[in-house]
Order: structure tokens, then sequence, then C-alpha cells
């Protein structure tokens, strides 16, 4: 035996890869193709509306169904995902928040199905609402009952399906949105108390040693991948102080850091995709070199990540990173490398004083739920500095601000332009399955286990999981069960985090821009107003963030509602507003299905401001937009918000004959 | 480019209670060309005492409080109210502007839910740009627009201590919503910075007991200074919805008692002295005699005209015009 070799190999981490799209049968194709692939856990997408608690049909669904993840509307969708596929062997883990007592419900039901009971079943549902509100938003309710629900799943699952992770506390999301290391650290944690205070009122007090170590988390690793491994050591020591000091949990195995991980897709670029690969596994080494602080479960982005969905070769290339990391290198063969090094102690070091310190903010603020409108600012904030830093060229990102010069790279020139596409059409078979599954349950049953869930709701010292599962058992379709939550805990719109962002510091090219502003408002009589709009489902919030806020620190008025808003209602808010320009940001999609919506309701209401366009926008989708009427179209290689910036107030000069020297 | 009506036409269809004019006389009233075209004044023409027959029959309601304390979330539970009640609705929200910037983020309408396709309903955003005390420029403006058309206008302006002041130079009855636990409102109504508004609004009762007990120091702090009438309503614009048809009442009861033409006459000059300030500086007030004197003398004026009209006799006054 040695001190620096292992007496046998470590068995790896758990690999998935997070897909899902069309329809539960093609997804359900899809699972079983990875599996023989070699992976060895099942990563579930969801799409939006099932995300979010609506049926196929409905009006915010519209774009969205099947398109970047399977619909699950009742436990036949759930069976047909689940097909051929042993759920007592299965890991699963789901990615789904506000309505994940009701998606684990169905999981169940269909693993009852298949003769399989509750108690055998392992896997995680995500259920984390905060980090929805703060950077995700697939959120449904307001703070007080999300909290509850999340509450009742883990109470429940302790004792009735104690193999299972109630919740992922994600911190992964955060740094998407642009935390800091010690942001992700200490929000993530804050939430993770929140959770903690919640249940504990709601279970056995016996029964908090369990439950603590049920919680895992789902972390993000950037290309910085020193310090984000020490992100994790820290992430660990701190969880266990809390777990001792806070709750009283003694036993070490309850006290261990579980985590599983997607590394970073916000650093992943649209241009020389292929660089993307370097990034994806100087990452994962991030979170796998440390043995005390290795991830238990992996799923890696594909180097198309910013030009659109993966295509199954791309998420296999992404698998086999993870195999080659594990099976060829040798990793596995030692104990922690780390131990004993300077620099990772001294890193740790550092990050646990600057999360403590911010823990303690957010306590000020009454705790994570209270805080959520300072941290999204904060987060607002950081992201604001990171896109600065990028633009002055003071953060390198190879191929975007520094060796731009490429070769054509024949990675995406096919005819599929190297992404997938999801068939428009499977919406409307959605929509007709549907109806087929309306006609043939029982509807009377249906009703009688509403009513239930209804009552049950009301109740606050109910738990609402065996309802839940009685609906599911009955027929009960999603957006039915979130309706039902709907009335009787009412809705919810999340902080924009804008408002509150630090004005920034202009740079001289800034300035000038500034100066054109100035200009242009004065010939318009009025300060050249815009409304910044997210039509659809679509919760990725950042980019609409970043243009209203770098708008209003040029010096115009902008108008930002936050995500989620129906066509109509923003060409209300353009017609109302009495914008000078219409600017709308779209990544998940649906922008062929929503945009030539709100122009023509633009046009209809008399609007005449020019719209530009702004997300993940495949270049075969540019030209119909135009067509359609939009004036510009932005993607993520546009990384110059200046020039953007620039270009809208030429646009706005021109339509109003206010372009310079005219 | 759609040609836009001239002032006086959007004047006339506001009189004929045309709500869908809004956005545009919005628009018009906010161009700083036409408020010096005189555009802007041949709309307030049209719907100045003089033309209407006597004041706008809206109830024209302040409301204001410091940053986040639930202004905007309560103005999305009592438009939903007054809508049900049949009753149509204009909110001006107004917003700081960025000092360095001279930029607004406008966010009030995120929370101000209200159905895209109901006709009865107008939100607008304004920056309150380099004014101080709340107020865009146009405000004034609008707000006694709209107020031929609709039956309600509101106007949502930040700040405590001084903002209400100029909120109630336009409107007829003022809520100043509080935050419970916020001691500051306390200190300001006790020492006299603050006016007493007309209703004061303590938020987020569903936190609990705070809330119920902010309530009851501010209904001892104003008996301290010798007010029994002024009403404390206590709400909550998170389910479960609290205290909404109070607080309704209360602004009612607030405009059934009020002698609202000389409460608009009062508003009214005020505005022009507010204008004629902003316009030509310290000095040209001073060549007044101050604010003071320049309410003196416009109190010569009659009584029917419209502000526009009641800047230019001061500019003439002045000799600045
Ligand atoms: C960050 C991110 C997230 C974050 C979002 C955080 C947030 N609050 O925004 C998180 C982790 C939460 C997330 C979640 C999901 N994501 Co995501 N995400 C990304 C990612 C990595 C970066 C997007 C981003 O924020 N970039 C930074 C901002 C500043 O850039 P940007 O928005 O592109 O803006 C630039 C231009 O596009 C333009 N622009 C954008 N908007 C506007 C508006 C105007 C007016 C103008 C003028 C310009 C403009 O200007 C900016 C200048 O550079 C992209 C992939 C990628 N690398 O682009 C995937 C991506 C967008 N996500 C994707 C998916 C599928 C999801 C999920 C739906 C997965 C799922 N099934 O649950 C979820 C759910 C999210 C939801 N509720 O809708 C897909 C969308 C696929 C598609 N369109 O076909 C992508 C492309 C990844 C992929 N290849 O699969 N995601
Ligand atoms: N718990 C609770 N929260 C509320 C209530 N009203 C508003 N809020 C929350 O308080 C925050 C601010 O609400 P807004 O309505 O935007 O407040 P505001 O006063 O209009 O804010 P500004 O216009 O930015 O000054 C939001 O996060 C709301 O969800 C309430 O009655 N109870
Ligand atoms: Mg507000």
């Amino acid at each position: 035996m040695s001190d620096h070799r292992l007496a046998e190999r470590d068995r790896p981490w758990m690999m998935r890869t997070y897909a899902g799209h069309s329809t539960a049968r093609k997804s359900n194709e899809l699972y079983r193709g990875n599996l023989a692939k070699g992976q060895t856990g099942l990563s579930v997408a969801f799409d939006l509306p099932t995300q979010t608690g609506y049926d196929a049909g409905h009006e915010l669904a519209r774009g969205e169904v099947g398109k970047v993840g399977v619909p699950i509307a009742h436990r036949g969708d759930m069976a047909a995902l689940m097909d051929g596929i042993p759920l007592g062997e299965m890991n699963t883990s789901m990615t789904i928040n506000a309505t994940a007592a009701w998606l684990l419900g169905l999981y169940i039901v269909a693993a009852e199905e298949q003769g399989v009971e509750a108690r055998a079943l392992q896997g995680t549902t995500q259920n984390d609402i905060i980090k929805e509100f703060l950077a995700r938003g697939t959120y449904a309710f307001p703070p007080g009952p999300s909290m509850r629900l999340i509450a009742d799943t883990v109470a429940y699952t302790v004792t009735e399906v104690p193999k299972w992770n109630p919740i992922n506390i994600c911190s992964y999301h955060l740094q998407e949105a642009g935390a800091t290391p010690v942001q992700e650290i200490a929000y993530a944690l804050s939430n993770a108390i929140a959770v903690l205070d919640a249940t504990r009122q709601r279970v056995d007090p016996e029964l908090m040693g369990q439950v603590f170590a049920r919680l895992s988390f789902f972390v993000n690793a950037g290309v910085r991948f020193v310090e984000e491994h020490a992100k994790l050591r820290a992430m660990g020591e701190l969880w266990e102080q809390i777990g001792r000091e806070r709750y009283g949990v003694a036993d070490p195995k309850h006290l261990r850091f579980r985590y599983g991980v997607q590394v970073n897709s916000l650093g992943l670029t649209e241009s020389q995709p292929e660089n993307n690969v370097q990034r994806i596994v100087l990452e994962a080494l991030g979170v796998t070199l440390g043995r005390n602080a290795r991830a238990r479960a992996i799923q890696l982005p594909a180097w198309n990540e910013a030009l659109g969905l993966p295509r199954p070769w791309d998420q296999q290339w992404s698998l086999r990173i993870q195999q080659v990391l594990a099976y060829e290198t040798d990793l596995l063969e030692y104990p922690d490398i780390f131990e004993g090094s300077k620099v990772m102690d001294g890193l740790v070091a550092e990050l646990v004083e600057g999360a403590r310190a911010e823990m303690a903010v957010v306590e000020e603020h009454g705790g994570a739920v209270e805080a959520v409108p300072y941290m999204k600012a904060a987060l607002v904030d950081s992201h604001r500095e990171r896109r600065n830093r990028i633009e002055a060229g003071e953060q390198v990102v190879v191929g975007i601000n520094r060796y731009a010069e490429s070769e054509p790279s024949p990675l995406s020139t096919g005819e599929d332009g190297g992404i997938l596409v999801v068939d428009p059409g499977v919406e409307a078979e959605q929509v007709e399955a549907l109806e087929r599954w309306r006609a043939q349950r029982d509807a009377d049953a249906v009703e009688r286990a509403l009513d239930e869930l209804r009552r049950v709701a009301a109740d606050d010292a109910k738990n609402i999981l065996p309802a839940t599962i009685e609906a599911a058992r009955a027929g009960a379709t999603t957006g039915e069960w979130a309706h039902a939550l709907r009335e009787a805990f009412g809705e919810y719109r999340a902080p924009t985090g804008v408002g509150e962002a630090a004005a920034g510091v202009p740079s001289c090219e800034q300035d000038a821009l500034r100066d054109e502003v100035e200009r242009v408002s004065e010939a318009l009589g009025r300060r050249v107003k815009l409304l910044v709009g997210k039509p659809g489902l679509d919760g990725h919030s950042n980019g609409a963030e970043q243009i209203a806020v770098r708008a209003r620190d040029l010096g115009m008025d902008v108008v930002y509602e936050g995500i989620r808003l129906t066509p109509s209602q923003i060409v209300t808010s353009a017609l109302q507003e009495g914008v000078h320009v219409v600017g709308l940001s779209i990544l998940s999609g649906s922008h062929l299905e929503l945009i030539p919506d709100v122009v023509a309701g633009l046009r209809d209401a008399g609007v005449d401001a020019p719209v530009v366009v702004g997300g993940i926008i495949p270049q075969a989708d540019v030209e119909p937009l135009r067509e359609a009427g939009v004036a510009a179209v932005y993607t993520p290689k546009d990384f110059d918000l200046g020039r953007i910036m620039g270009d809208i107030v030429a646009l706005v000069a021109q339509r109003n004959g206010a372009a310079a020297g005219a | 480019m759609t040609l836009t009506p001239s002032g006086a036409e959007l004047g006339r269809r506001l009189r004929e209670g045309d709500v869908g004019a809004a956005p545009t006389v919005l628009n018009l009233v906010e161009s700083r060309p036409a408020r010096e075209s005189g555009e802007v004044q041949a709309l307030l023409h049209e719907v100045a005492p003089g033309a209407l027959g006597g004041e706008a029959p809206a109830h024209v309601i302040g409301i204001t409080g410091p940053p986040g304390v639930g202004k905007s979330s309560l103005l999305g539970e009592l438009v939903g109210a007054w809508r049900a009640d049949g009753r149509s609705v204009a909110v001006l929200a107004v917003d700081p502007s960025s000092k360095r910037s001279g930029g607004a983020l406008l966010g009030d309408r995120a929370r101000i839910a209200s159905d895209p396709a109901d006709r009865g309903t107008f939100i607008r955003s304004t920056a309150a740009g380099e004014r101080l005390g709340g107020l865009a420029p146009a405000t004034r403006a609008a707000a006694q627009a709209l107020s031929a058309a609709f039956d309600v206008v509101v106007v949502e302006t930040v700040g405590v201590g001084q903002s209400e002041t100029e909120v109630a130079e336009v409107a007829d009855t003022v809520a100043v919503v509080v935050q419970p636990g916020s001691g500051d409102v306390l200190q300001f109504l006790k020492s006299g910075i603050m006016e007493i508004p007309d209703v004061l609004v303590v938020t987020k009762v569903d936190l609990g007991t705070v809330a119920q007990r902010a309530r009851r120091d501010l209904v001892a702090a104003l008996r301290s200074i010798g007010d029994n009438a002024t009403p404390v309503v206590a709400v909550s614009s998170v389910a479960p919805v609290q205290g909404i048809d109070d607080l309704i009442a209360a602004l009612d009861a607030h405009r059934a008692e009020l002698d609202v033409g000389a409460r608009r006459l009062d508003a009214r000059r005020a505005g022009a002295v507010a204008d004629f300030h902003a316009e030509h500086g310290d000095r040209a007030l001073r060549a007044l005699g101050g604010r003071r004197a320049a309410l003196k003398a416009l109190g010569e004026a009659d009584p029917a005209l419209e502000v526009p009209a009641l800047t230019r006799a001061l500019e003439e006054r002045a000799g600045v015009a």
C-alpha cells in the first residue's frame, strides 16, 4: 500500500447526457440509443410548457411544444418516455422545478405500472425554485407556496422514496447568469438553508439528519478550472459546517457534499465553435481532478452549444470526452492530488471567507427567499462587469476578442447547419394526442382528484404529494395540475434586477455613443425610448438584461418587463409606452412562431417603430425574419454591445428623419 | 410615417371620452417641440374647465412612497378592482433617471398586471428626467389631459419626504405608501418634513405582525400631531390579497369631501409656476418676487385658463417671453 496510489481504481462518476425533444416516443428512442453508447444514467430535458405547467394548446405554449425538451402531459406520456427502461435500476435526473412534485408523481405512477415500487426509485428532481427566480425562469407560483411544494417533496420522499434526491440545489444556473465564484457558493448555500428551514417545519425533527443527507447540489465549472476546483472544495467545507452548526447533523455520511455537474456554457462561443471542445475538456477536469471534491455525476454540453440544439452525434462526442477522461487516463488511480497544496488551500480559504461574508448579507435581507431581489440585481451587475471586461479585452476569449481570424469551419457547413431542428409539426401532434387522451379517460375521476388537490393546496398543514399522485393515476394533465395550484396559490413575476444594476462607468467609445443618443433625442423632441421584450416561455434573460442596462447607461429610456410575455402584451406595451424601437430577445428557438406575431400585432395597432431581434437565431432563419419585417438580427457572435447600441440609435435616427448630417 | 393628429383634435377626442387617444396624447405632451409650438397648449385648451363646462370628472390620485415598497403591485390590484367596477384607469408611472447617463429603466408596468386586450386600462411609464420633485415634465399636462377621458388617473412617483408635495399639486387625493418597519416616515411626519398625505397605506401585511404594528405606530404619530382624521389602511398585494376594498373606500371618501374645483385650480397655478421655474430658472422666479408672489399673481388670472396659458402670463410678467 502506498500513499500516492489507491489500492483499487475508483469507479467513475455517473455519465449522463441532458436530452429530450419532440415527443415522449422519440425521446425514448434517443435515451435507449444513449444508454447503448455507455451512458450510465438518464437526464431528462422537458419542454418549457411542461416546466411551467401549461398543456400544449395554451396561448403561452405556442412555438414551444417539444422544442427544447420533451412534452410530458400525463402518465401515458411518462410511460412512453420510460418504455423498456427498467425504472427499478435506472438513475434518472429530471430538470424540473415548479412542476417537480407533479412530474415525480407521474414517475412514481409509471414505475407502479412497470411493477416497481416507489422505495426502489433512484434519481433526482431538480426542484429548486429560488434559482428559477434568480436565473432560470421556469417558476409558476409565488415564493411562499413554491417553498411549501419543495418542503412537501422533501418530507414525502425522505420516508416514501428514500433513495430519491428530492432537490438539487443549483449553483449551475447562477454562474450562467453571471455569478462570480463567491456569489455562486454563497447564494446556493443560502438557498439550501432556506430549503432546510422550510422543511424543518414539515418533518419529524429526528429525520433532519437524513433530510440533510438527501440534499444534493448541481454546480457549474468554468474554464478557470483551478479556481473552480477550489470552489467545490470550499462548498464542501461550508456545507459540513452548516450541517453541524445549524442543523446539529453529526453523522459524517450525512454531512458529505454531493454534487452533479454541467460545465459552463455561457463561455461557449458561436465563432470558431470547435474551440468549445477544449473548453469543455478543461472544465471537466476542474470537477474531477481532486478526489476529495469529485463530481458524482457529469453531463457535458456540446461543441455547437451556441449554435442551437445538439444532434445525437454532437452529444456522443461529449459523452466520449467523459469516457476518455474516466477510462483512458490515470485520473481515477490516485488519492486526492491536492492534499497539502498551498495554492489549493489558499484559494479555498479565500473563497470560504468571501462566501461567508456574502451569506451574511443574504441573511441580513431576511434569508434567501426575501433576498431574491437583492441577489438578482447582484447577478445582473456581475454579468454586466463580465461583458465589459470582454469588450475591453481584459478577459480573453479566444476567437472572440483575440485571434478572431479563422479558416471556414467544416463542422457547421452541413445541410442541417450543424444543429438539431425539431419538426414544428410536433406541436399540432401533441395537441391532438392530448385531445384523444382527454376523450378516453374517466372525466369524473379526474375532476374528483383535482378537487381533492385544490382542497389540500388550500390547507397548509397537508402534504401535496399524495393528492398529486392520485391525480396522476386518474389521468390528469400537467396543465390541469398547475392550473388548480395557480388558482389556490396565485401567480408571480420575479424581479428583473435591471433597475438596481449599477450604472456603468463609460469608456471613451461609450461617451461618443451617449453624445449621439443625446443628439438624436433632441432631434426627436423626447428621449430615445426602447422596449425590450421577451415573448413566449423563454427564460433566457441575460441578453435582454444586458441590452436594457447598457441602453440605460447610454442615456436611453428603457421599458423592460421581464420574461414570459405574450405577443399581445408586448404589442400593448409598445403602443402605450410610445417607444421608438422594439427589441425582442428569444433564445429558445420559438422565434419563427412568435416574432412575426409581434411584428404583425404592432402594425395592426398602428405602431410603426422598427423591430430588432437578438438571440439564438440560426443563419437560415434570418431571411424569413427580415421578410416578416424585422430590421436587424443579432446573435452571440455580435458580442460587442456597444456596436449593437450604435446600430439601434442609427436606426431610430434614420426612421425619424434625424440621421447624422441629415 | 403616420401623420400625428393635432393637439386640438386630440383634445376633442379626449373630451368625447375616446380613451384610445391616450398613447398619442402622451407622445405629444412628452415632446419638447410640441410644447414649444403651442400644440400642447391647444390640447389642454380643449380639456380645460372652460371647454368641458366644469372640472374634468376623473379622480386624479397620487401614489407615492420609497423605492420598492410595493406601489406598483398595489396599483395592479387597484386597477383590477376599478376595472371590475367599470371604471376606466390611466396610470402614469414616473421613475427616476440616472444622473450619470440621463437614461432610465422603467419597470413599473411589469408589476401592474392587466389584460392587454382591455382598452379601459392605459399605463405609461415616464422618466423623471432632470426635474427634481419626482414628476416628469409632462406628467402634469398628461394627468390634466387624461382626466377628461378616464374615470381614474393615477400618478405613481418614487420618493418620500419631498416628492409627495409635487404630486399633491396634480392629484385630488394623495396616498403615501410605507413599508412596515420603516421608521423614517414616522419621523418625517412628526417633524413636519413631510406633509400629511390624504391617505396613508401600509403594504405587505402578509408579512405579519410588523405591518399591523406599523399601522398602529402611524396612527399614534398622527394623533400626536393632532390629526385624528387621516385614514391609515393596511394592504397586501400578494395572495391572500387584503385591504384593497378598504383603500378604495378611503380614496373615494376623500374625493367625496373634496372641493375639487379649488384643488384643481391650485394645482394648475402651482404647475404653471413649476414649469416657469424649470424653463427660466431661479433668477427669473426671483424677478417675479419668488414662488409665493408668483402664485399670488396668478390668483388674478382667469380660473378657467390651462397651465401653458398661465405659464405664459408669468413669462410676460417677468419679461422673459
Ligand atoms: C446562459 C444560458 C442559459 C441560462 C440562462 C440564464 C439567464 N437568466 O439568461 C440557463 C442555465 C438558466 C439556461 C437554461 C436553459 N437553456 Co440555455 N443557454 C444559455 C447559453 C449558454 C448562453 C446564453 C446567454 O445568456 N448568453 C449571453 C447573452 C448576453 O448573450 P445572448 O443572449 O446571445 O445575447 C447576445 C445576442 O444574441 C444579442 N441579443 C440577445 N437578445 C437581444 C435583444 C436585443 C433587443 C438585441 C438588440 C440583441 C440581443 O445581443 C447579445 C450580445 O452579444 C446558451 C448557449 C450559448 N452559448 O449561447 C444556451 C441555450 C440558449 N439554452 C438552451 C436551452 C435549450 C435551455 C433550456 C430551455 C433547457 C431546458 N430544456 O430546460 C433551459 C431553460 C431556460 C428557460 N427558462 O427558458 C439552448 C436553446 C436551443 C435552441 N434555441 O434551439 C441553447 C442555445 C443551448 C443549446 N445549444 O442547447 N440557459
Ligand atoms: N410580501 C409582499 N411583497 C410585496 C407586496 N407588494 C409588493 N411586494 C414585493 O415588493 C417588491 C417591490 O414591489 P413593487 O410593486 O415593484 O414596488 P414599487 O414601490 O412600485 O417599487 P419602485 O417603483 O421600484 O419604487 C416586489 O418584489 C414585490 O413582489 C406585498 O403586499 N407583500
Ligand atoms: Mg413601481
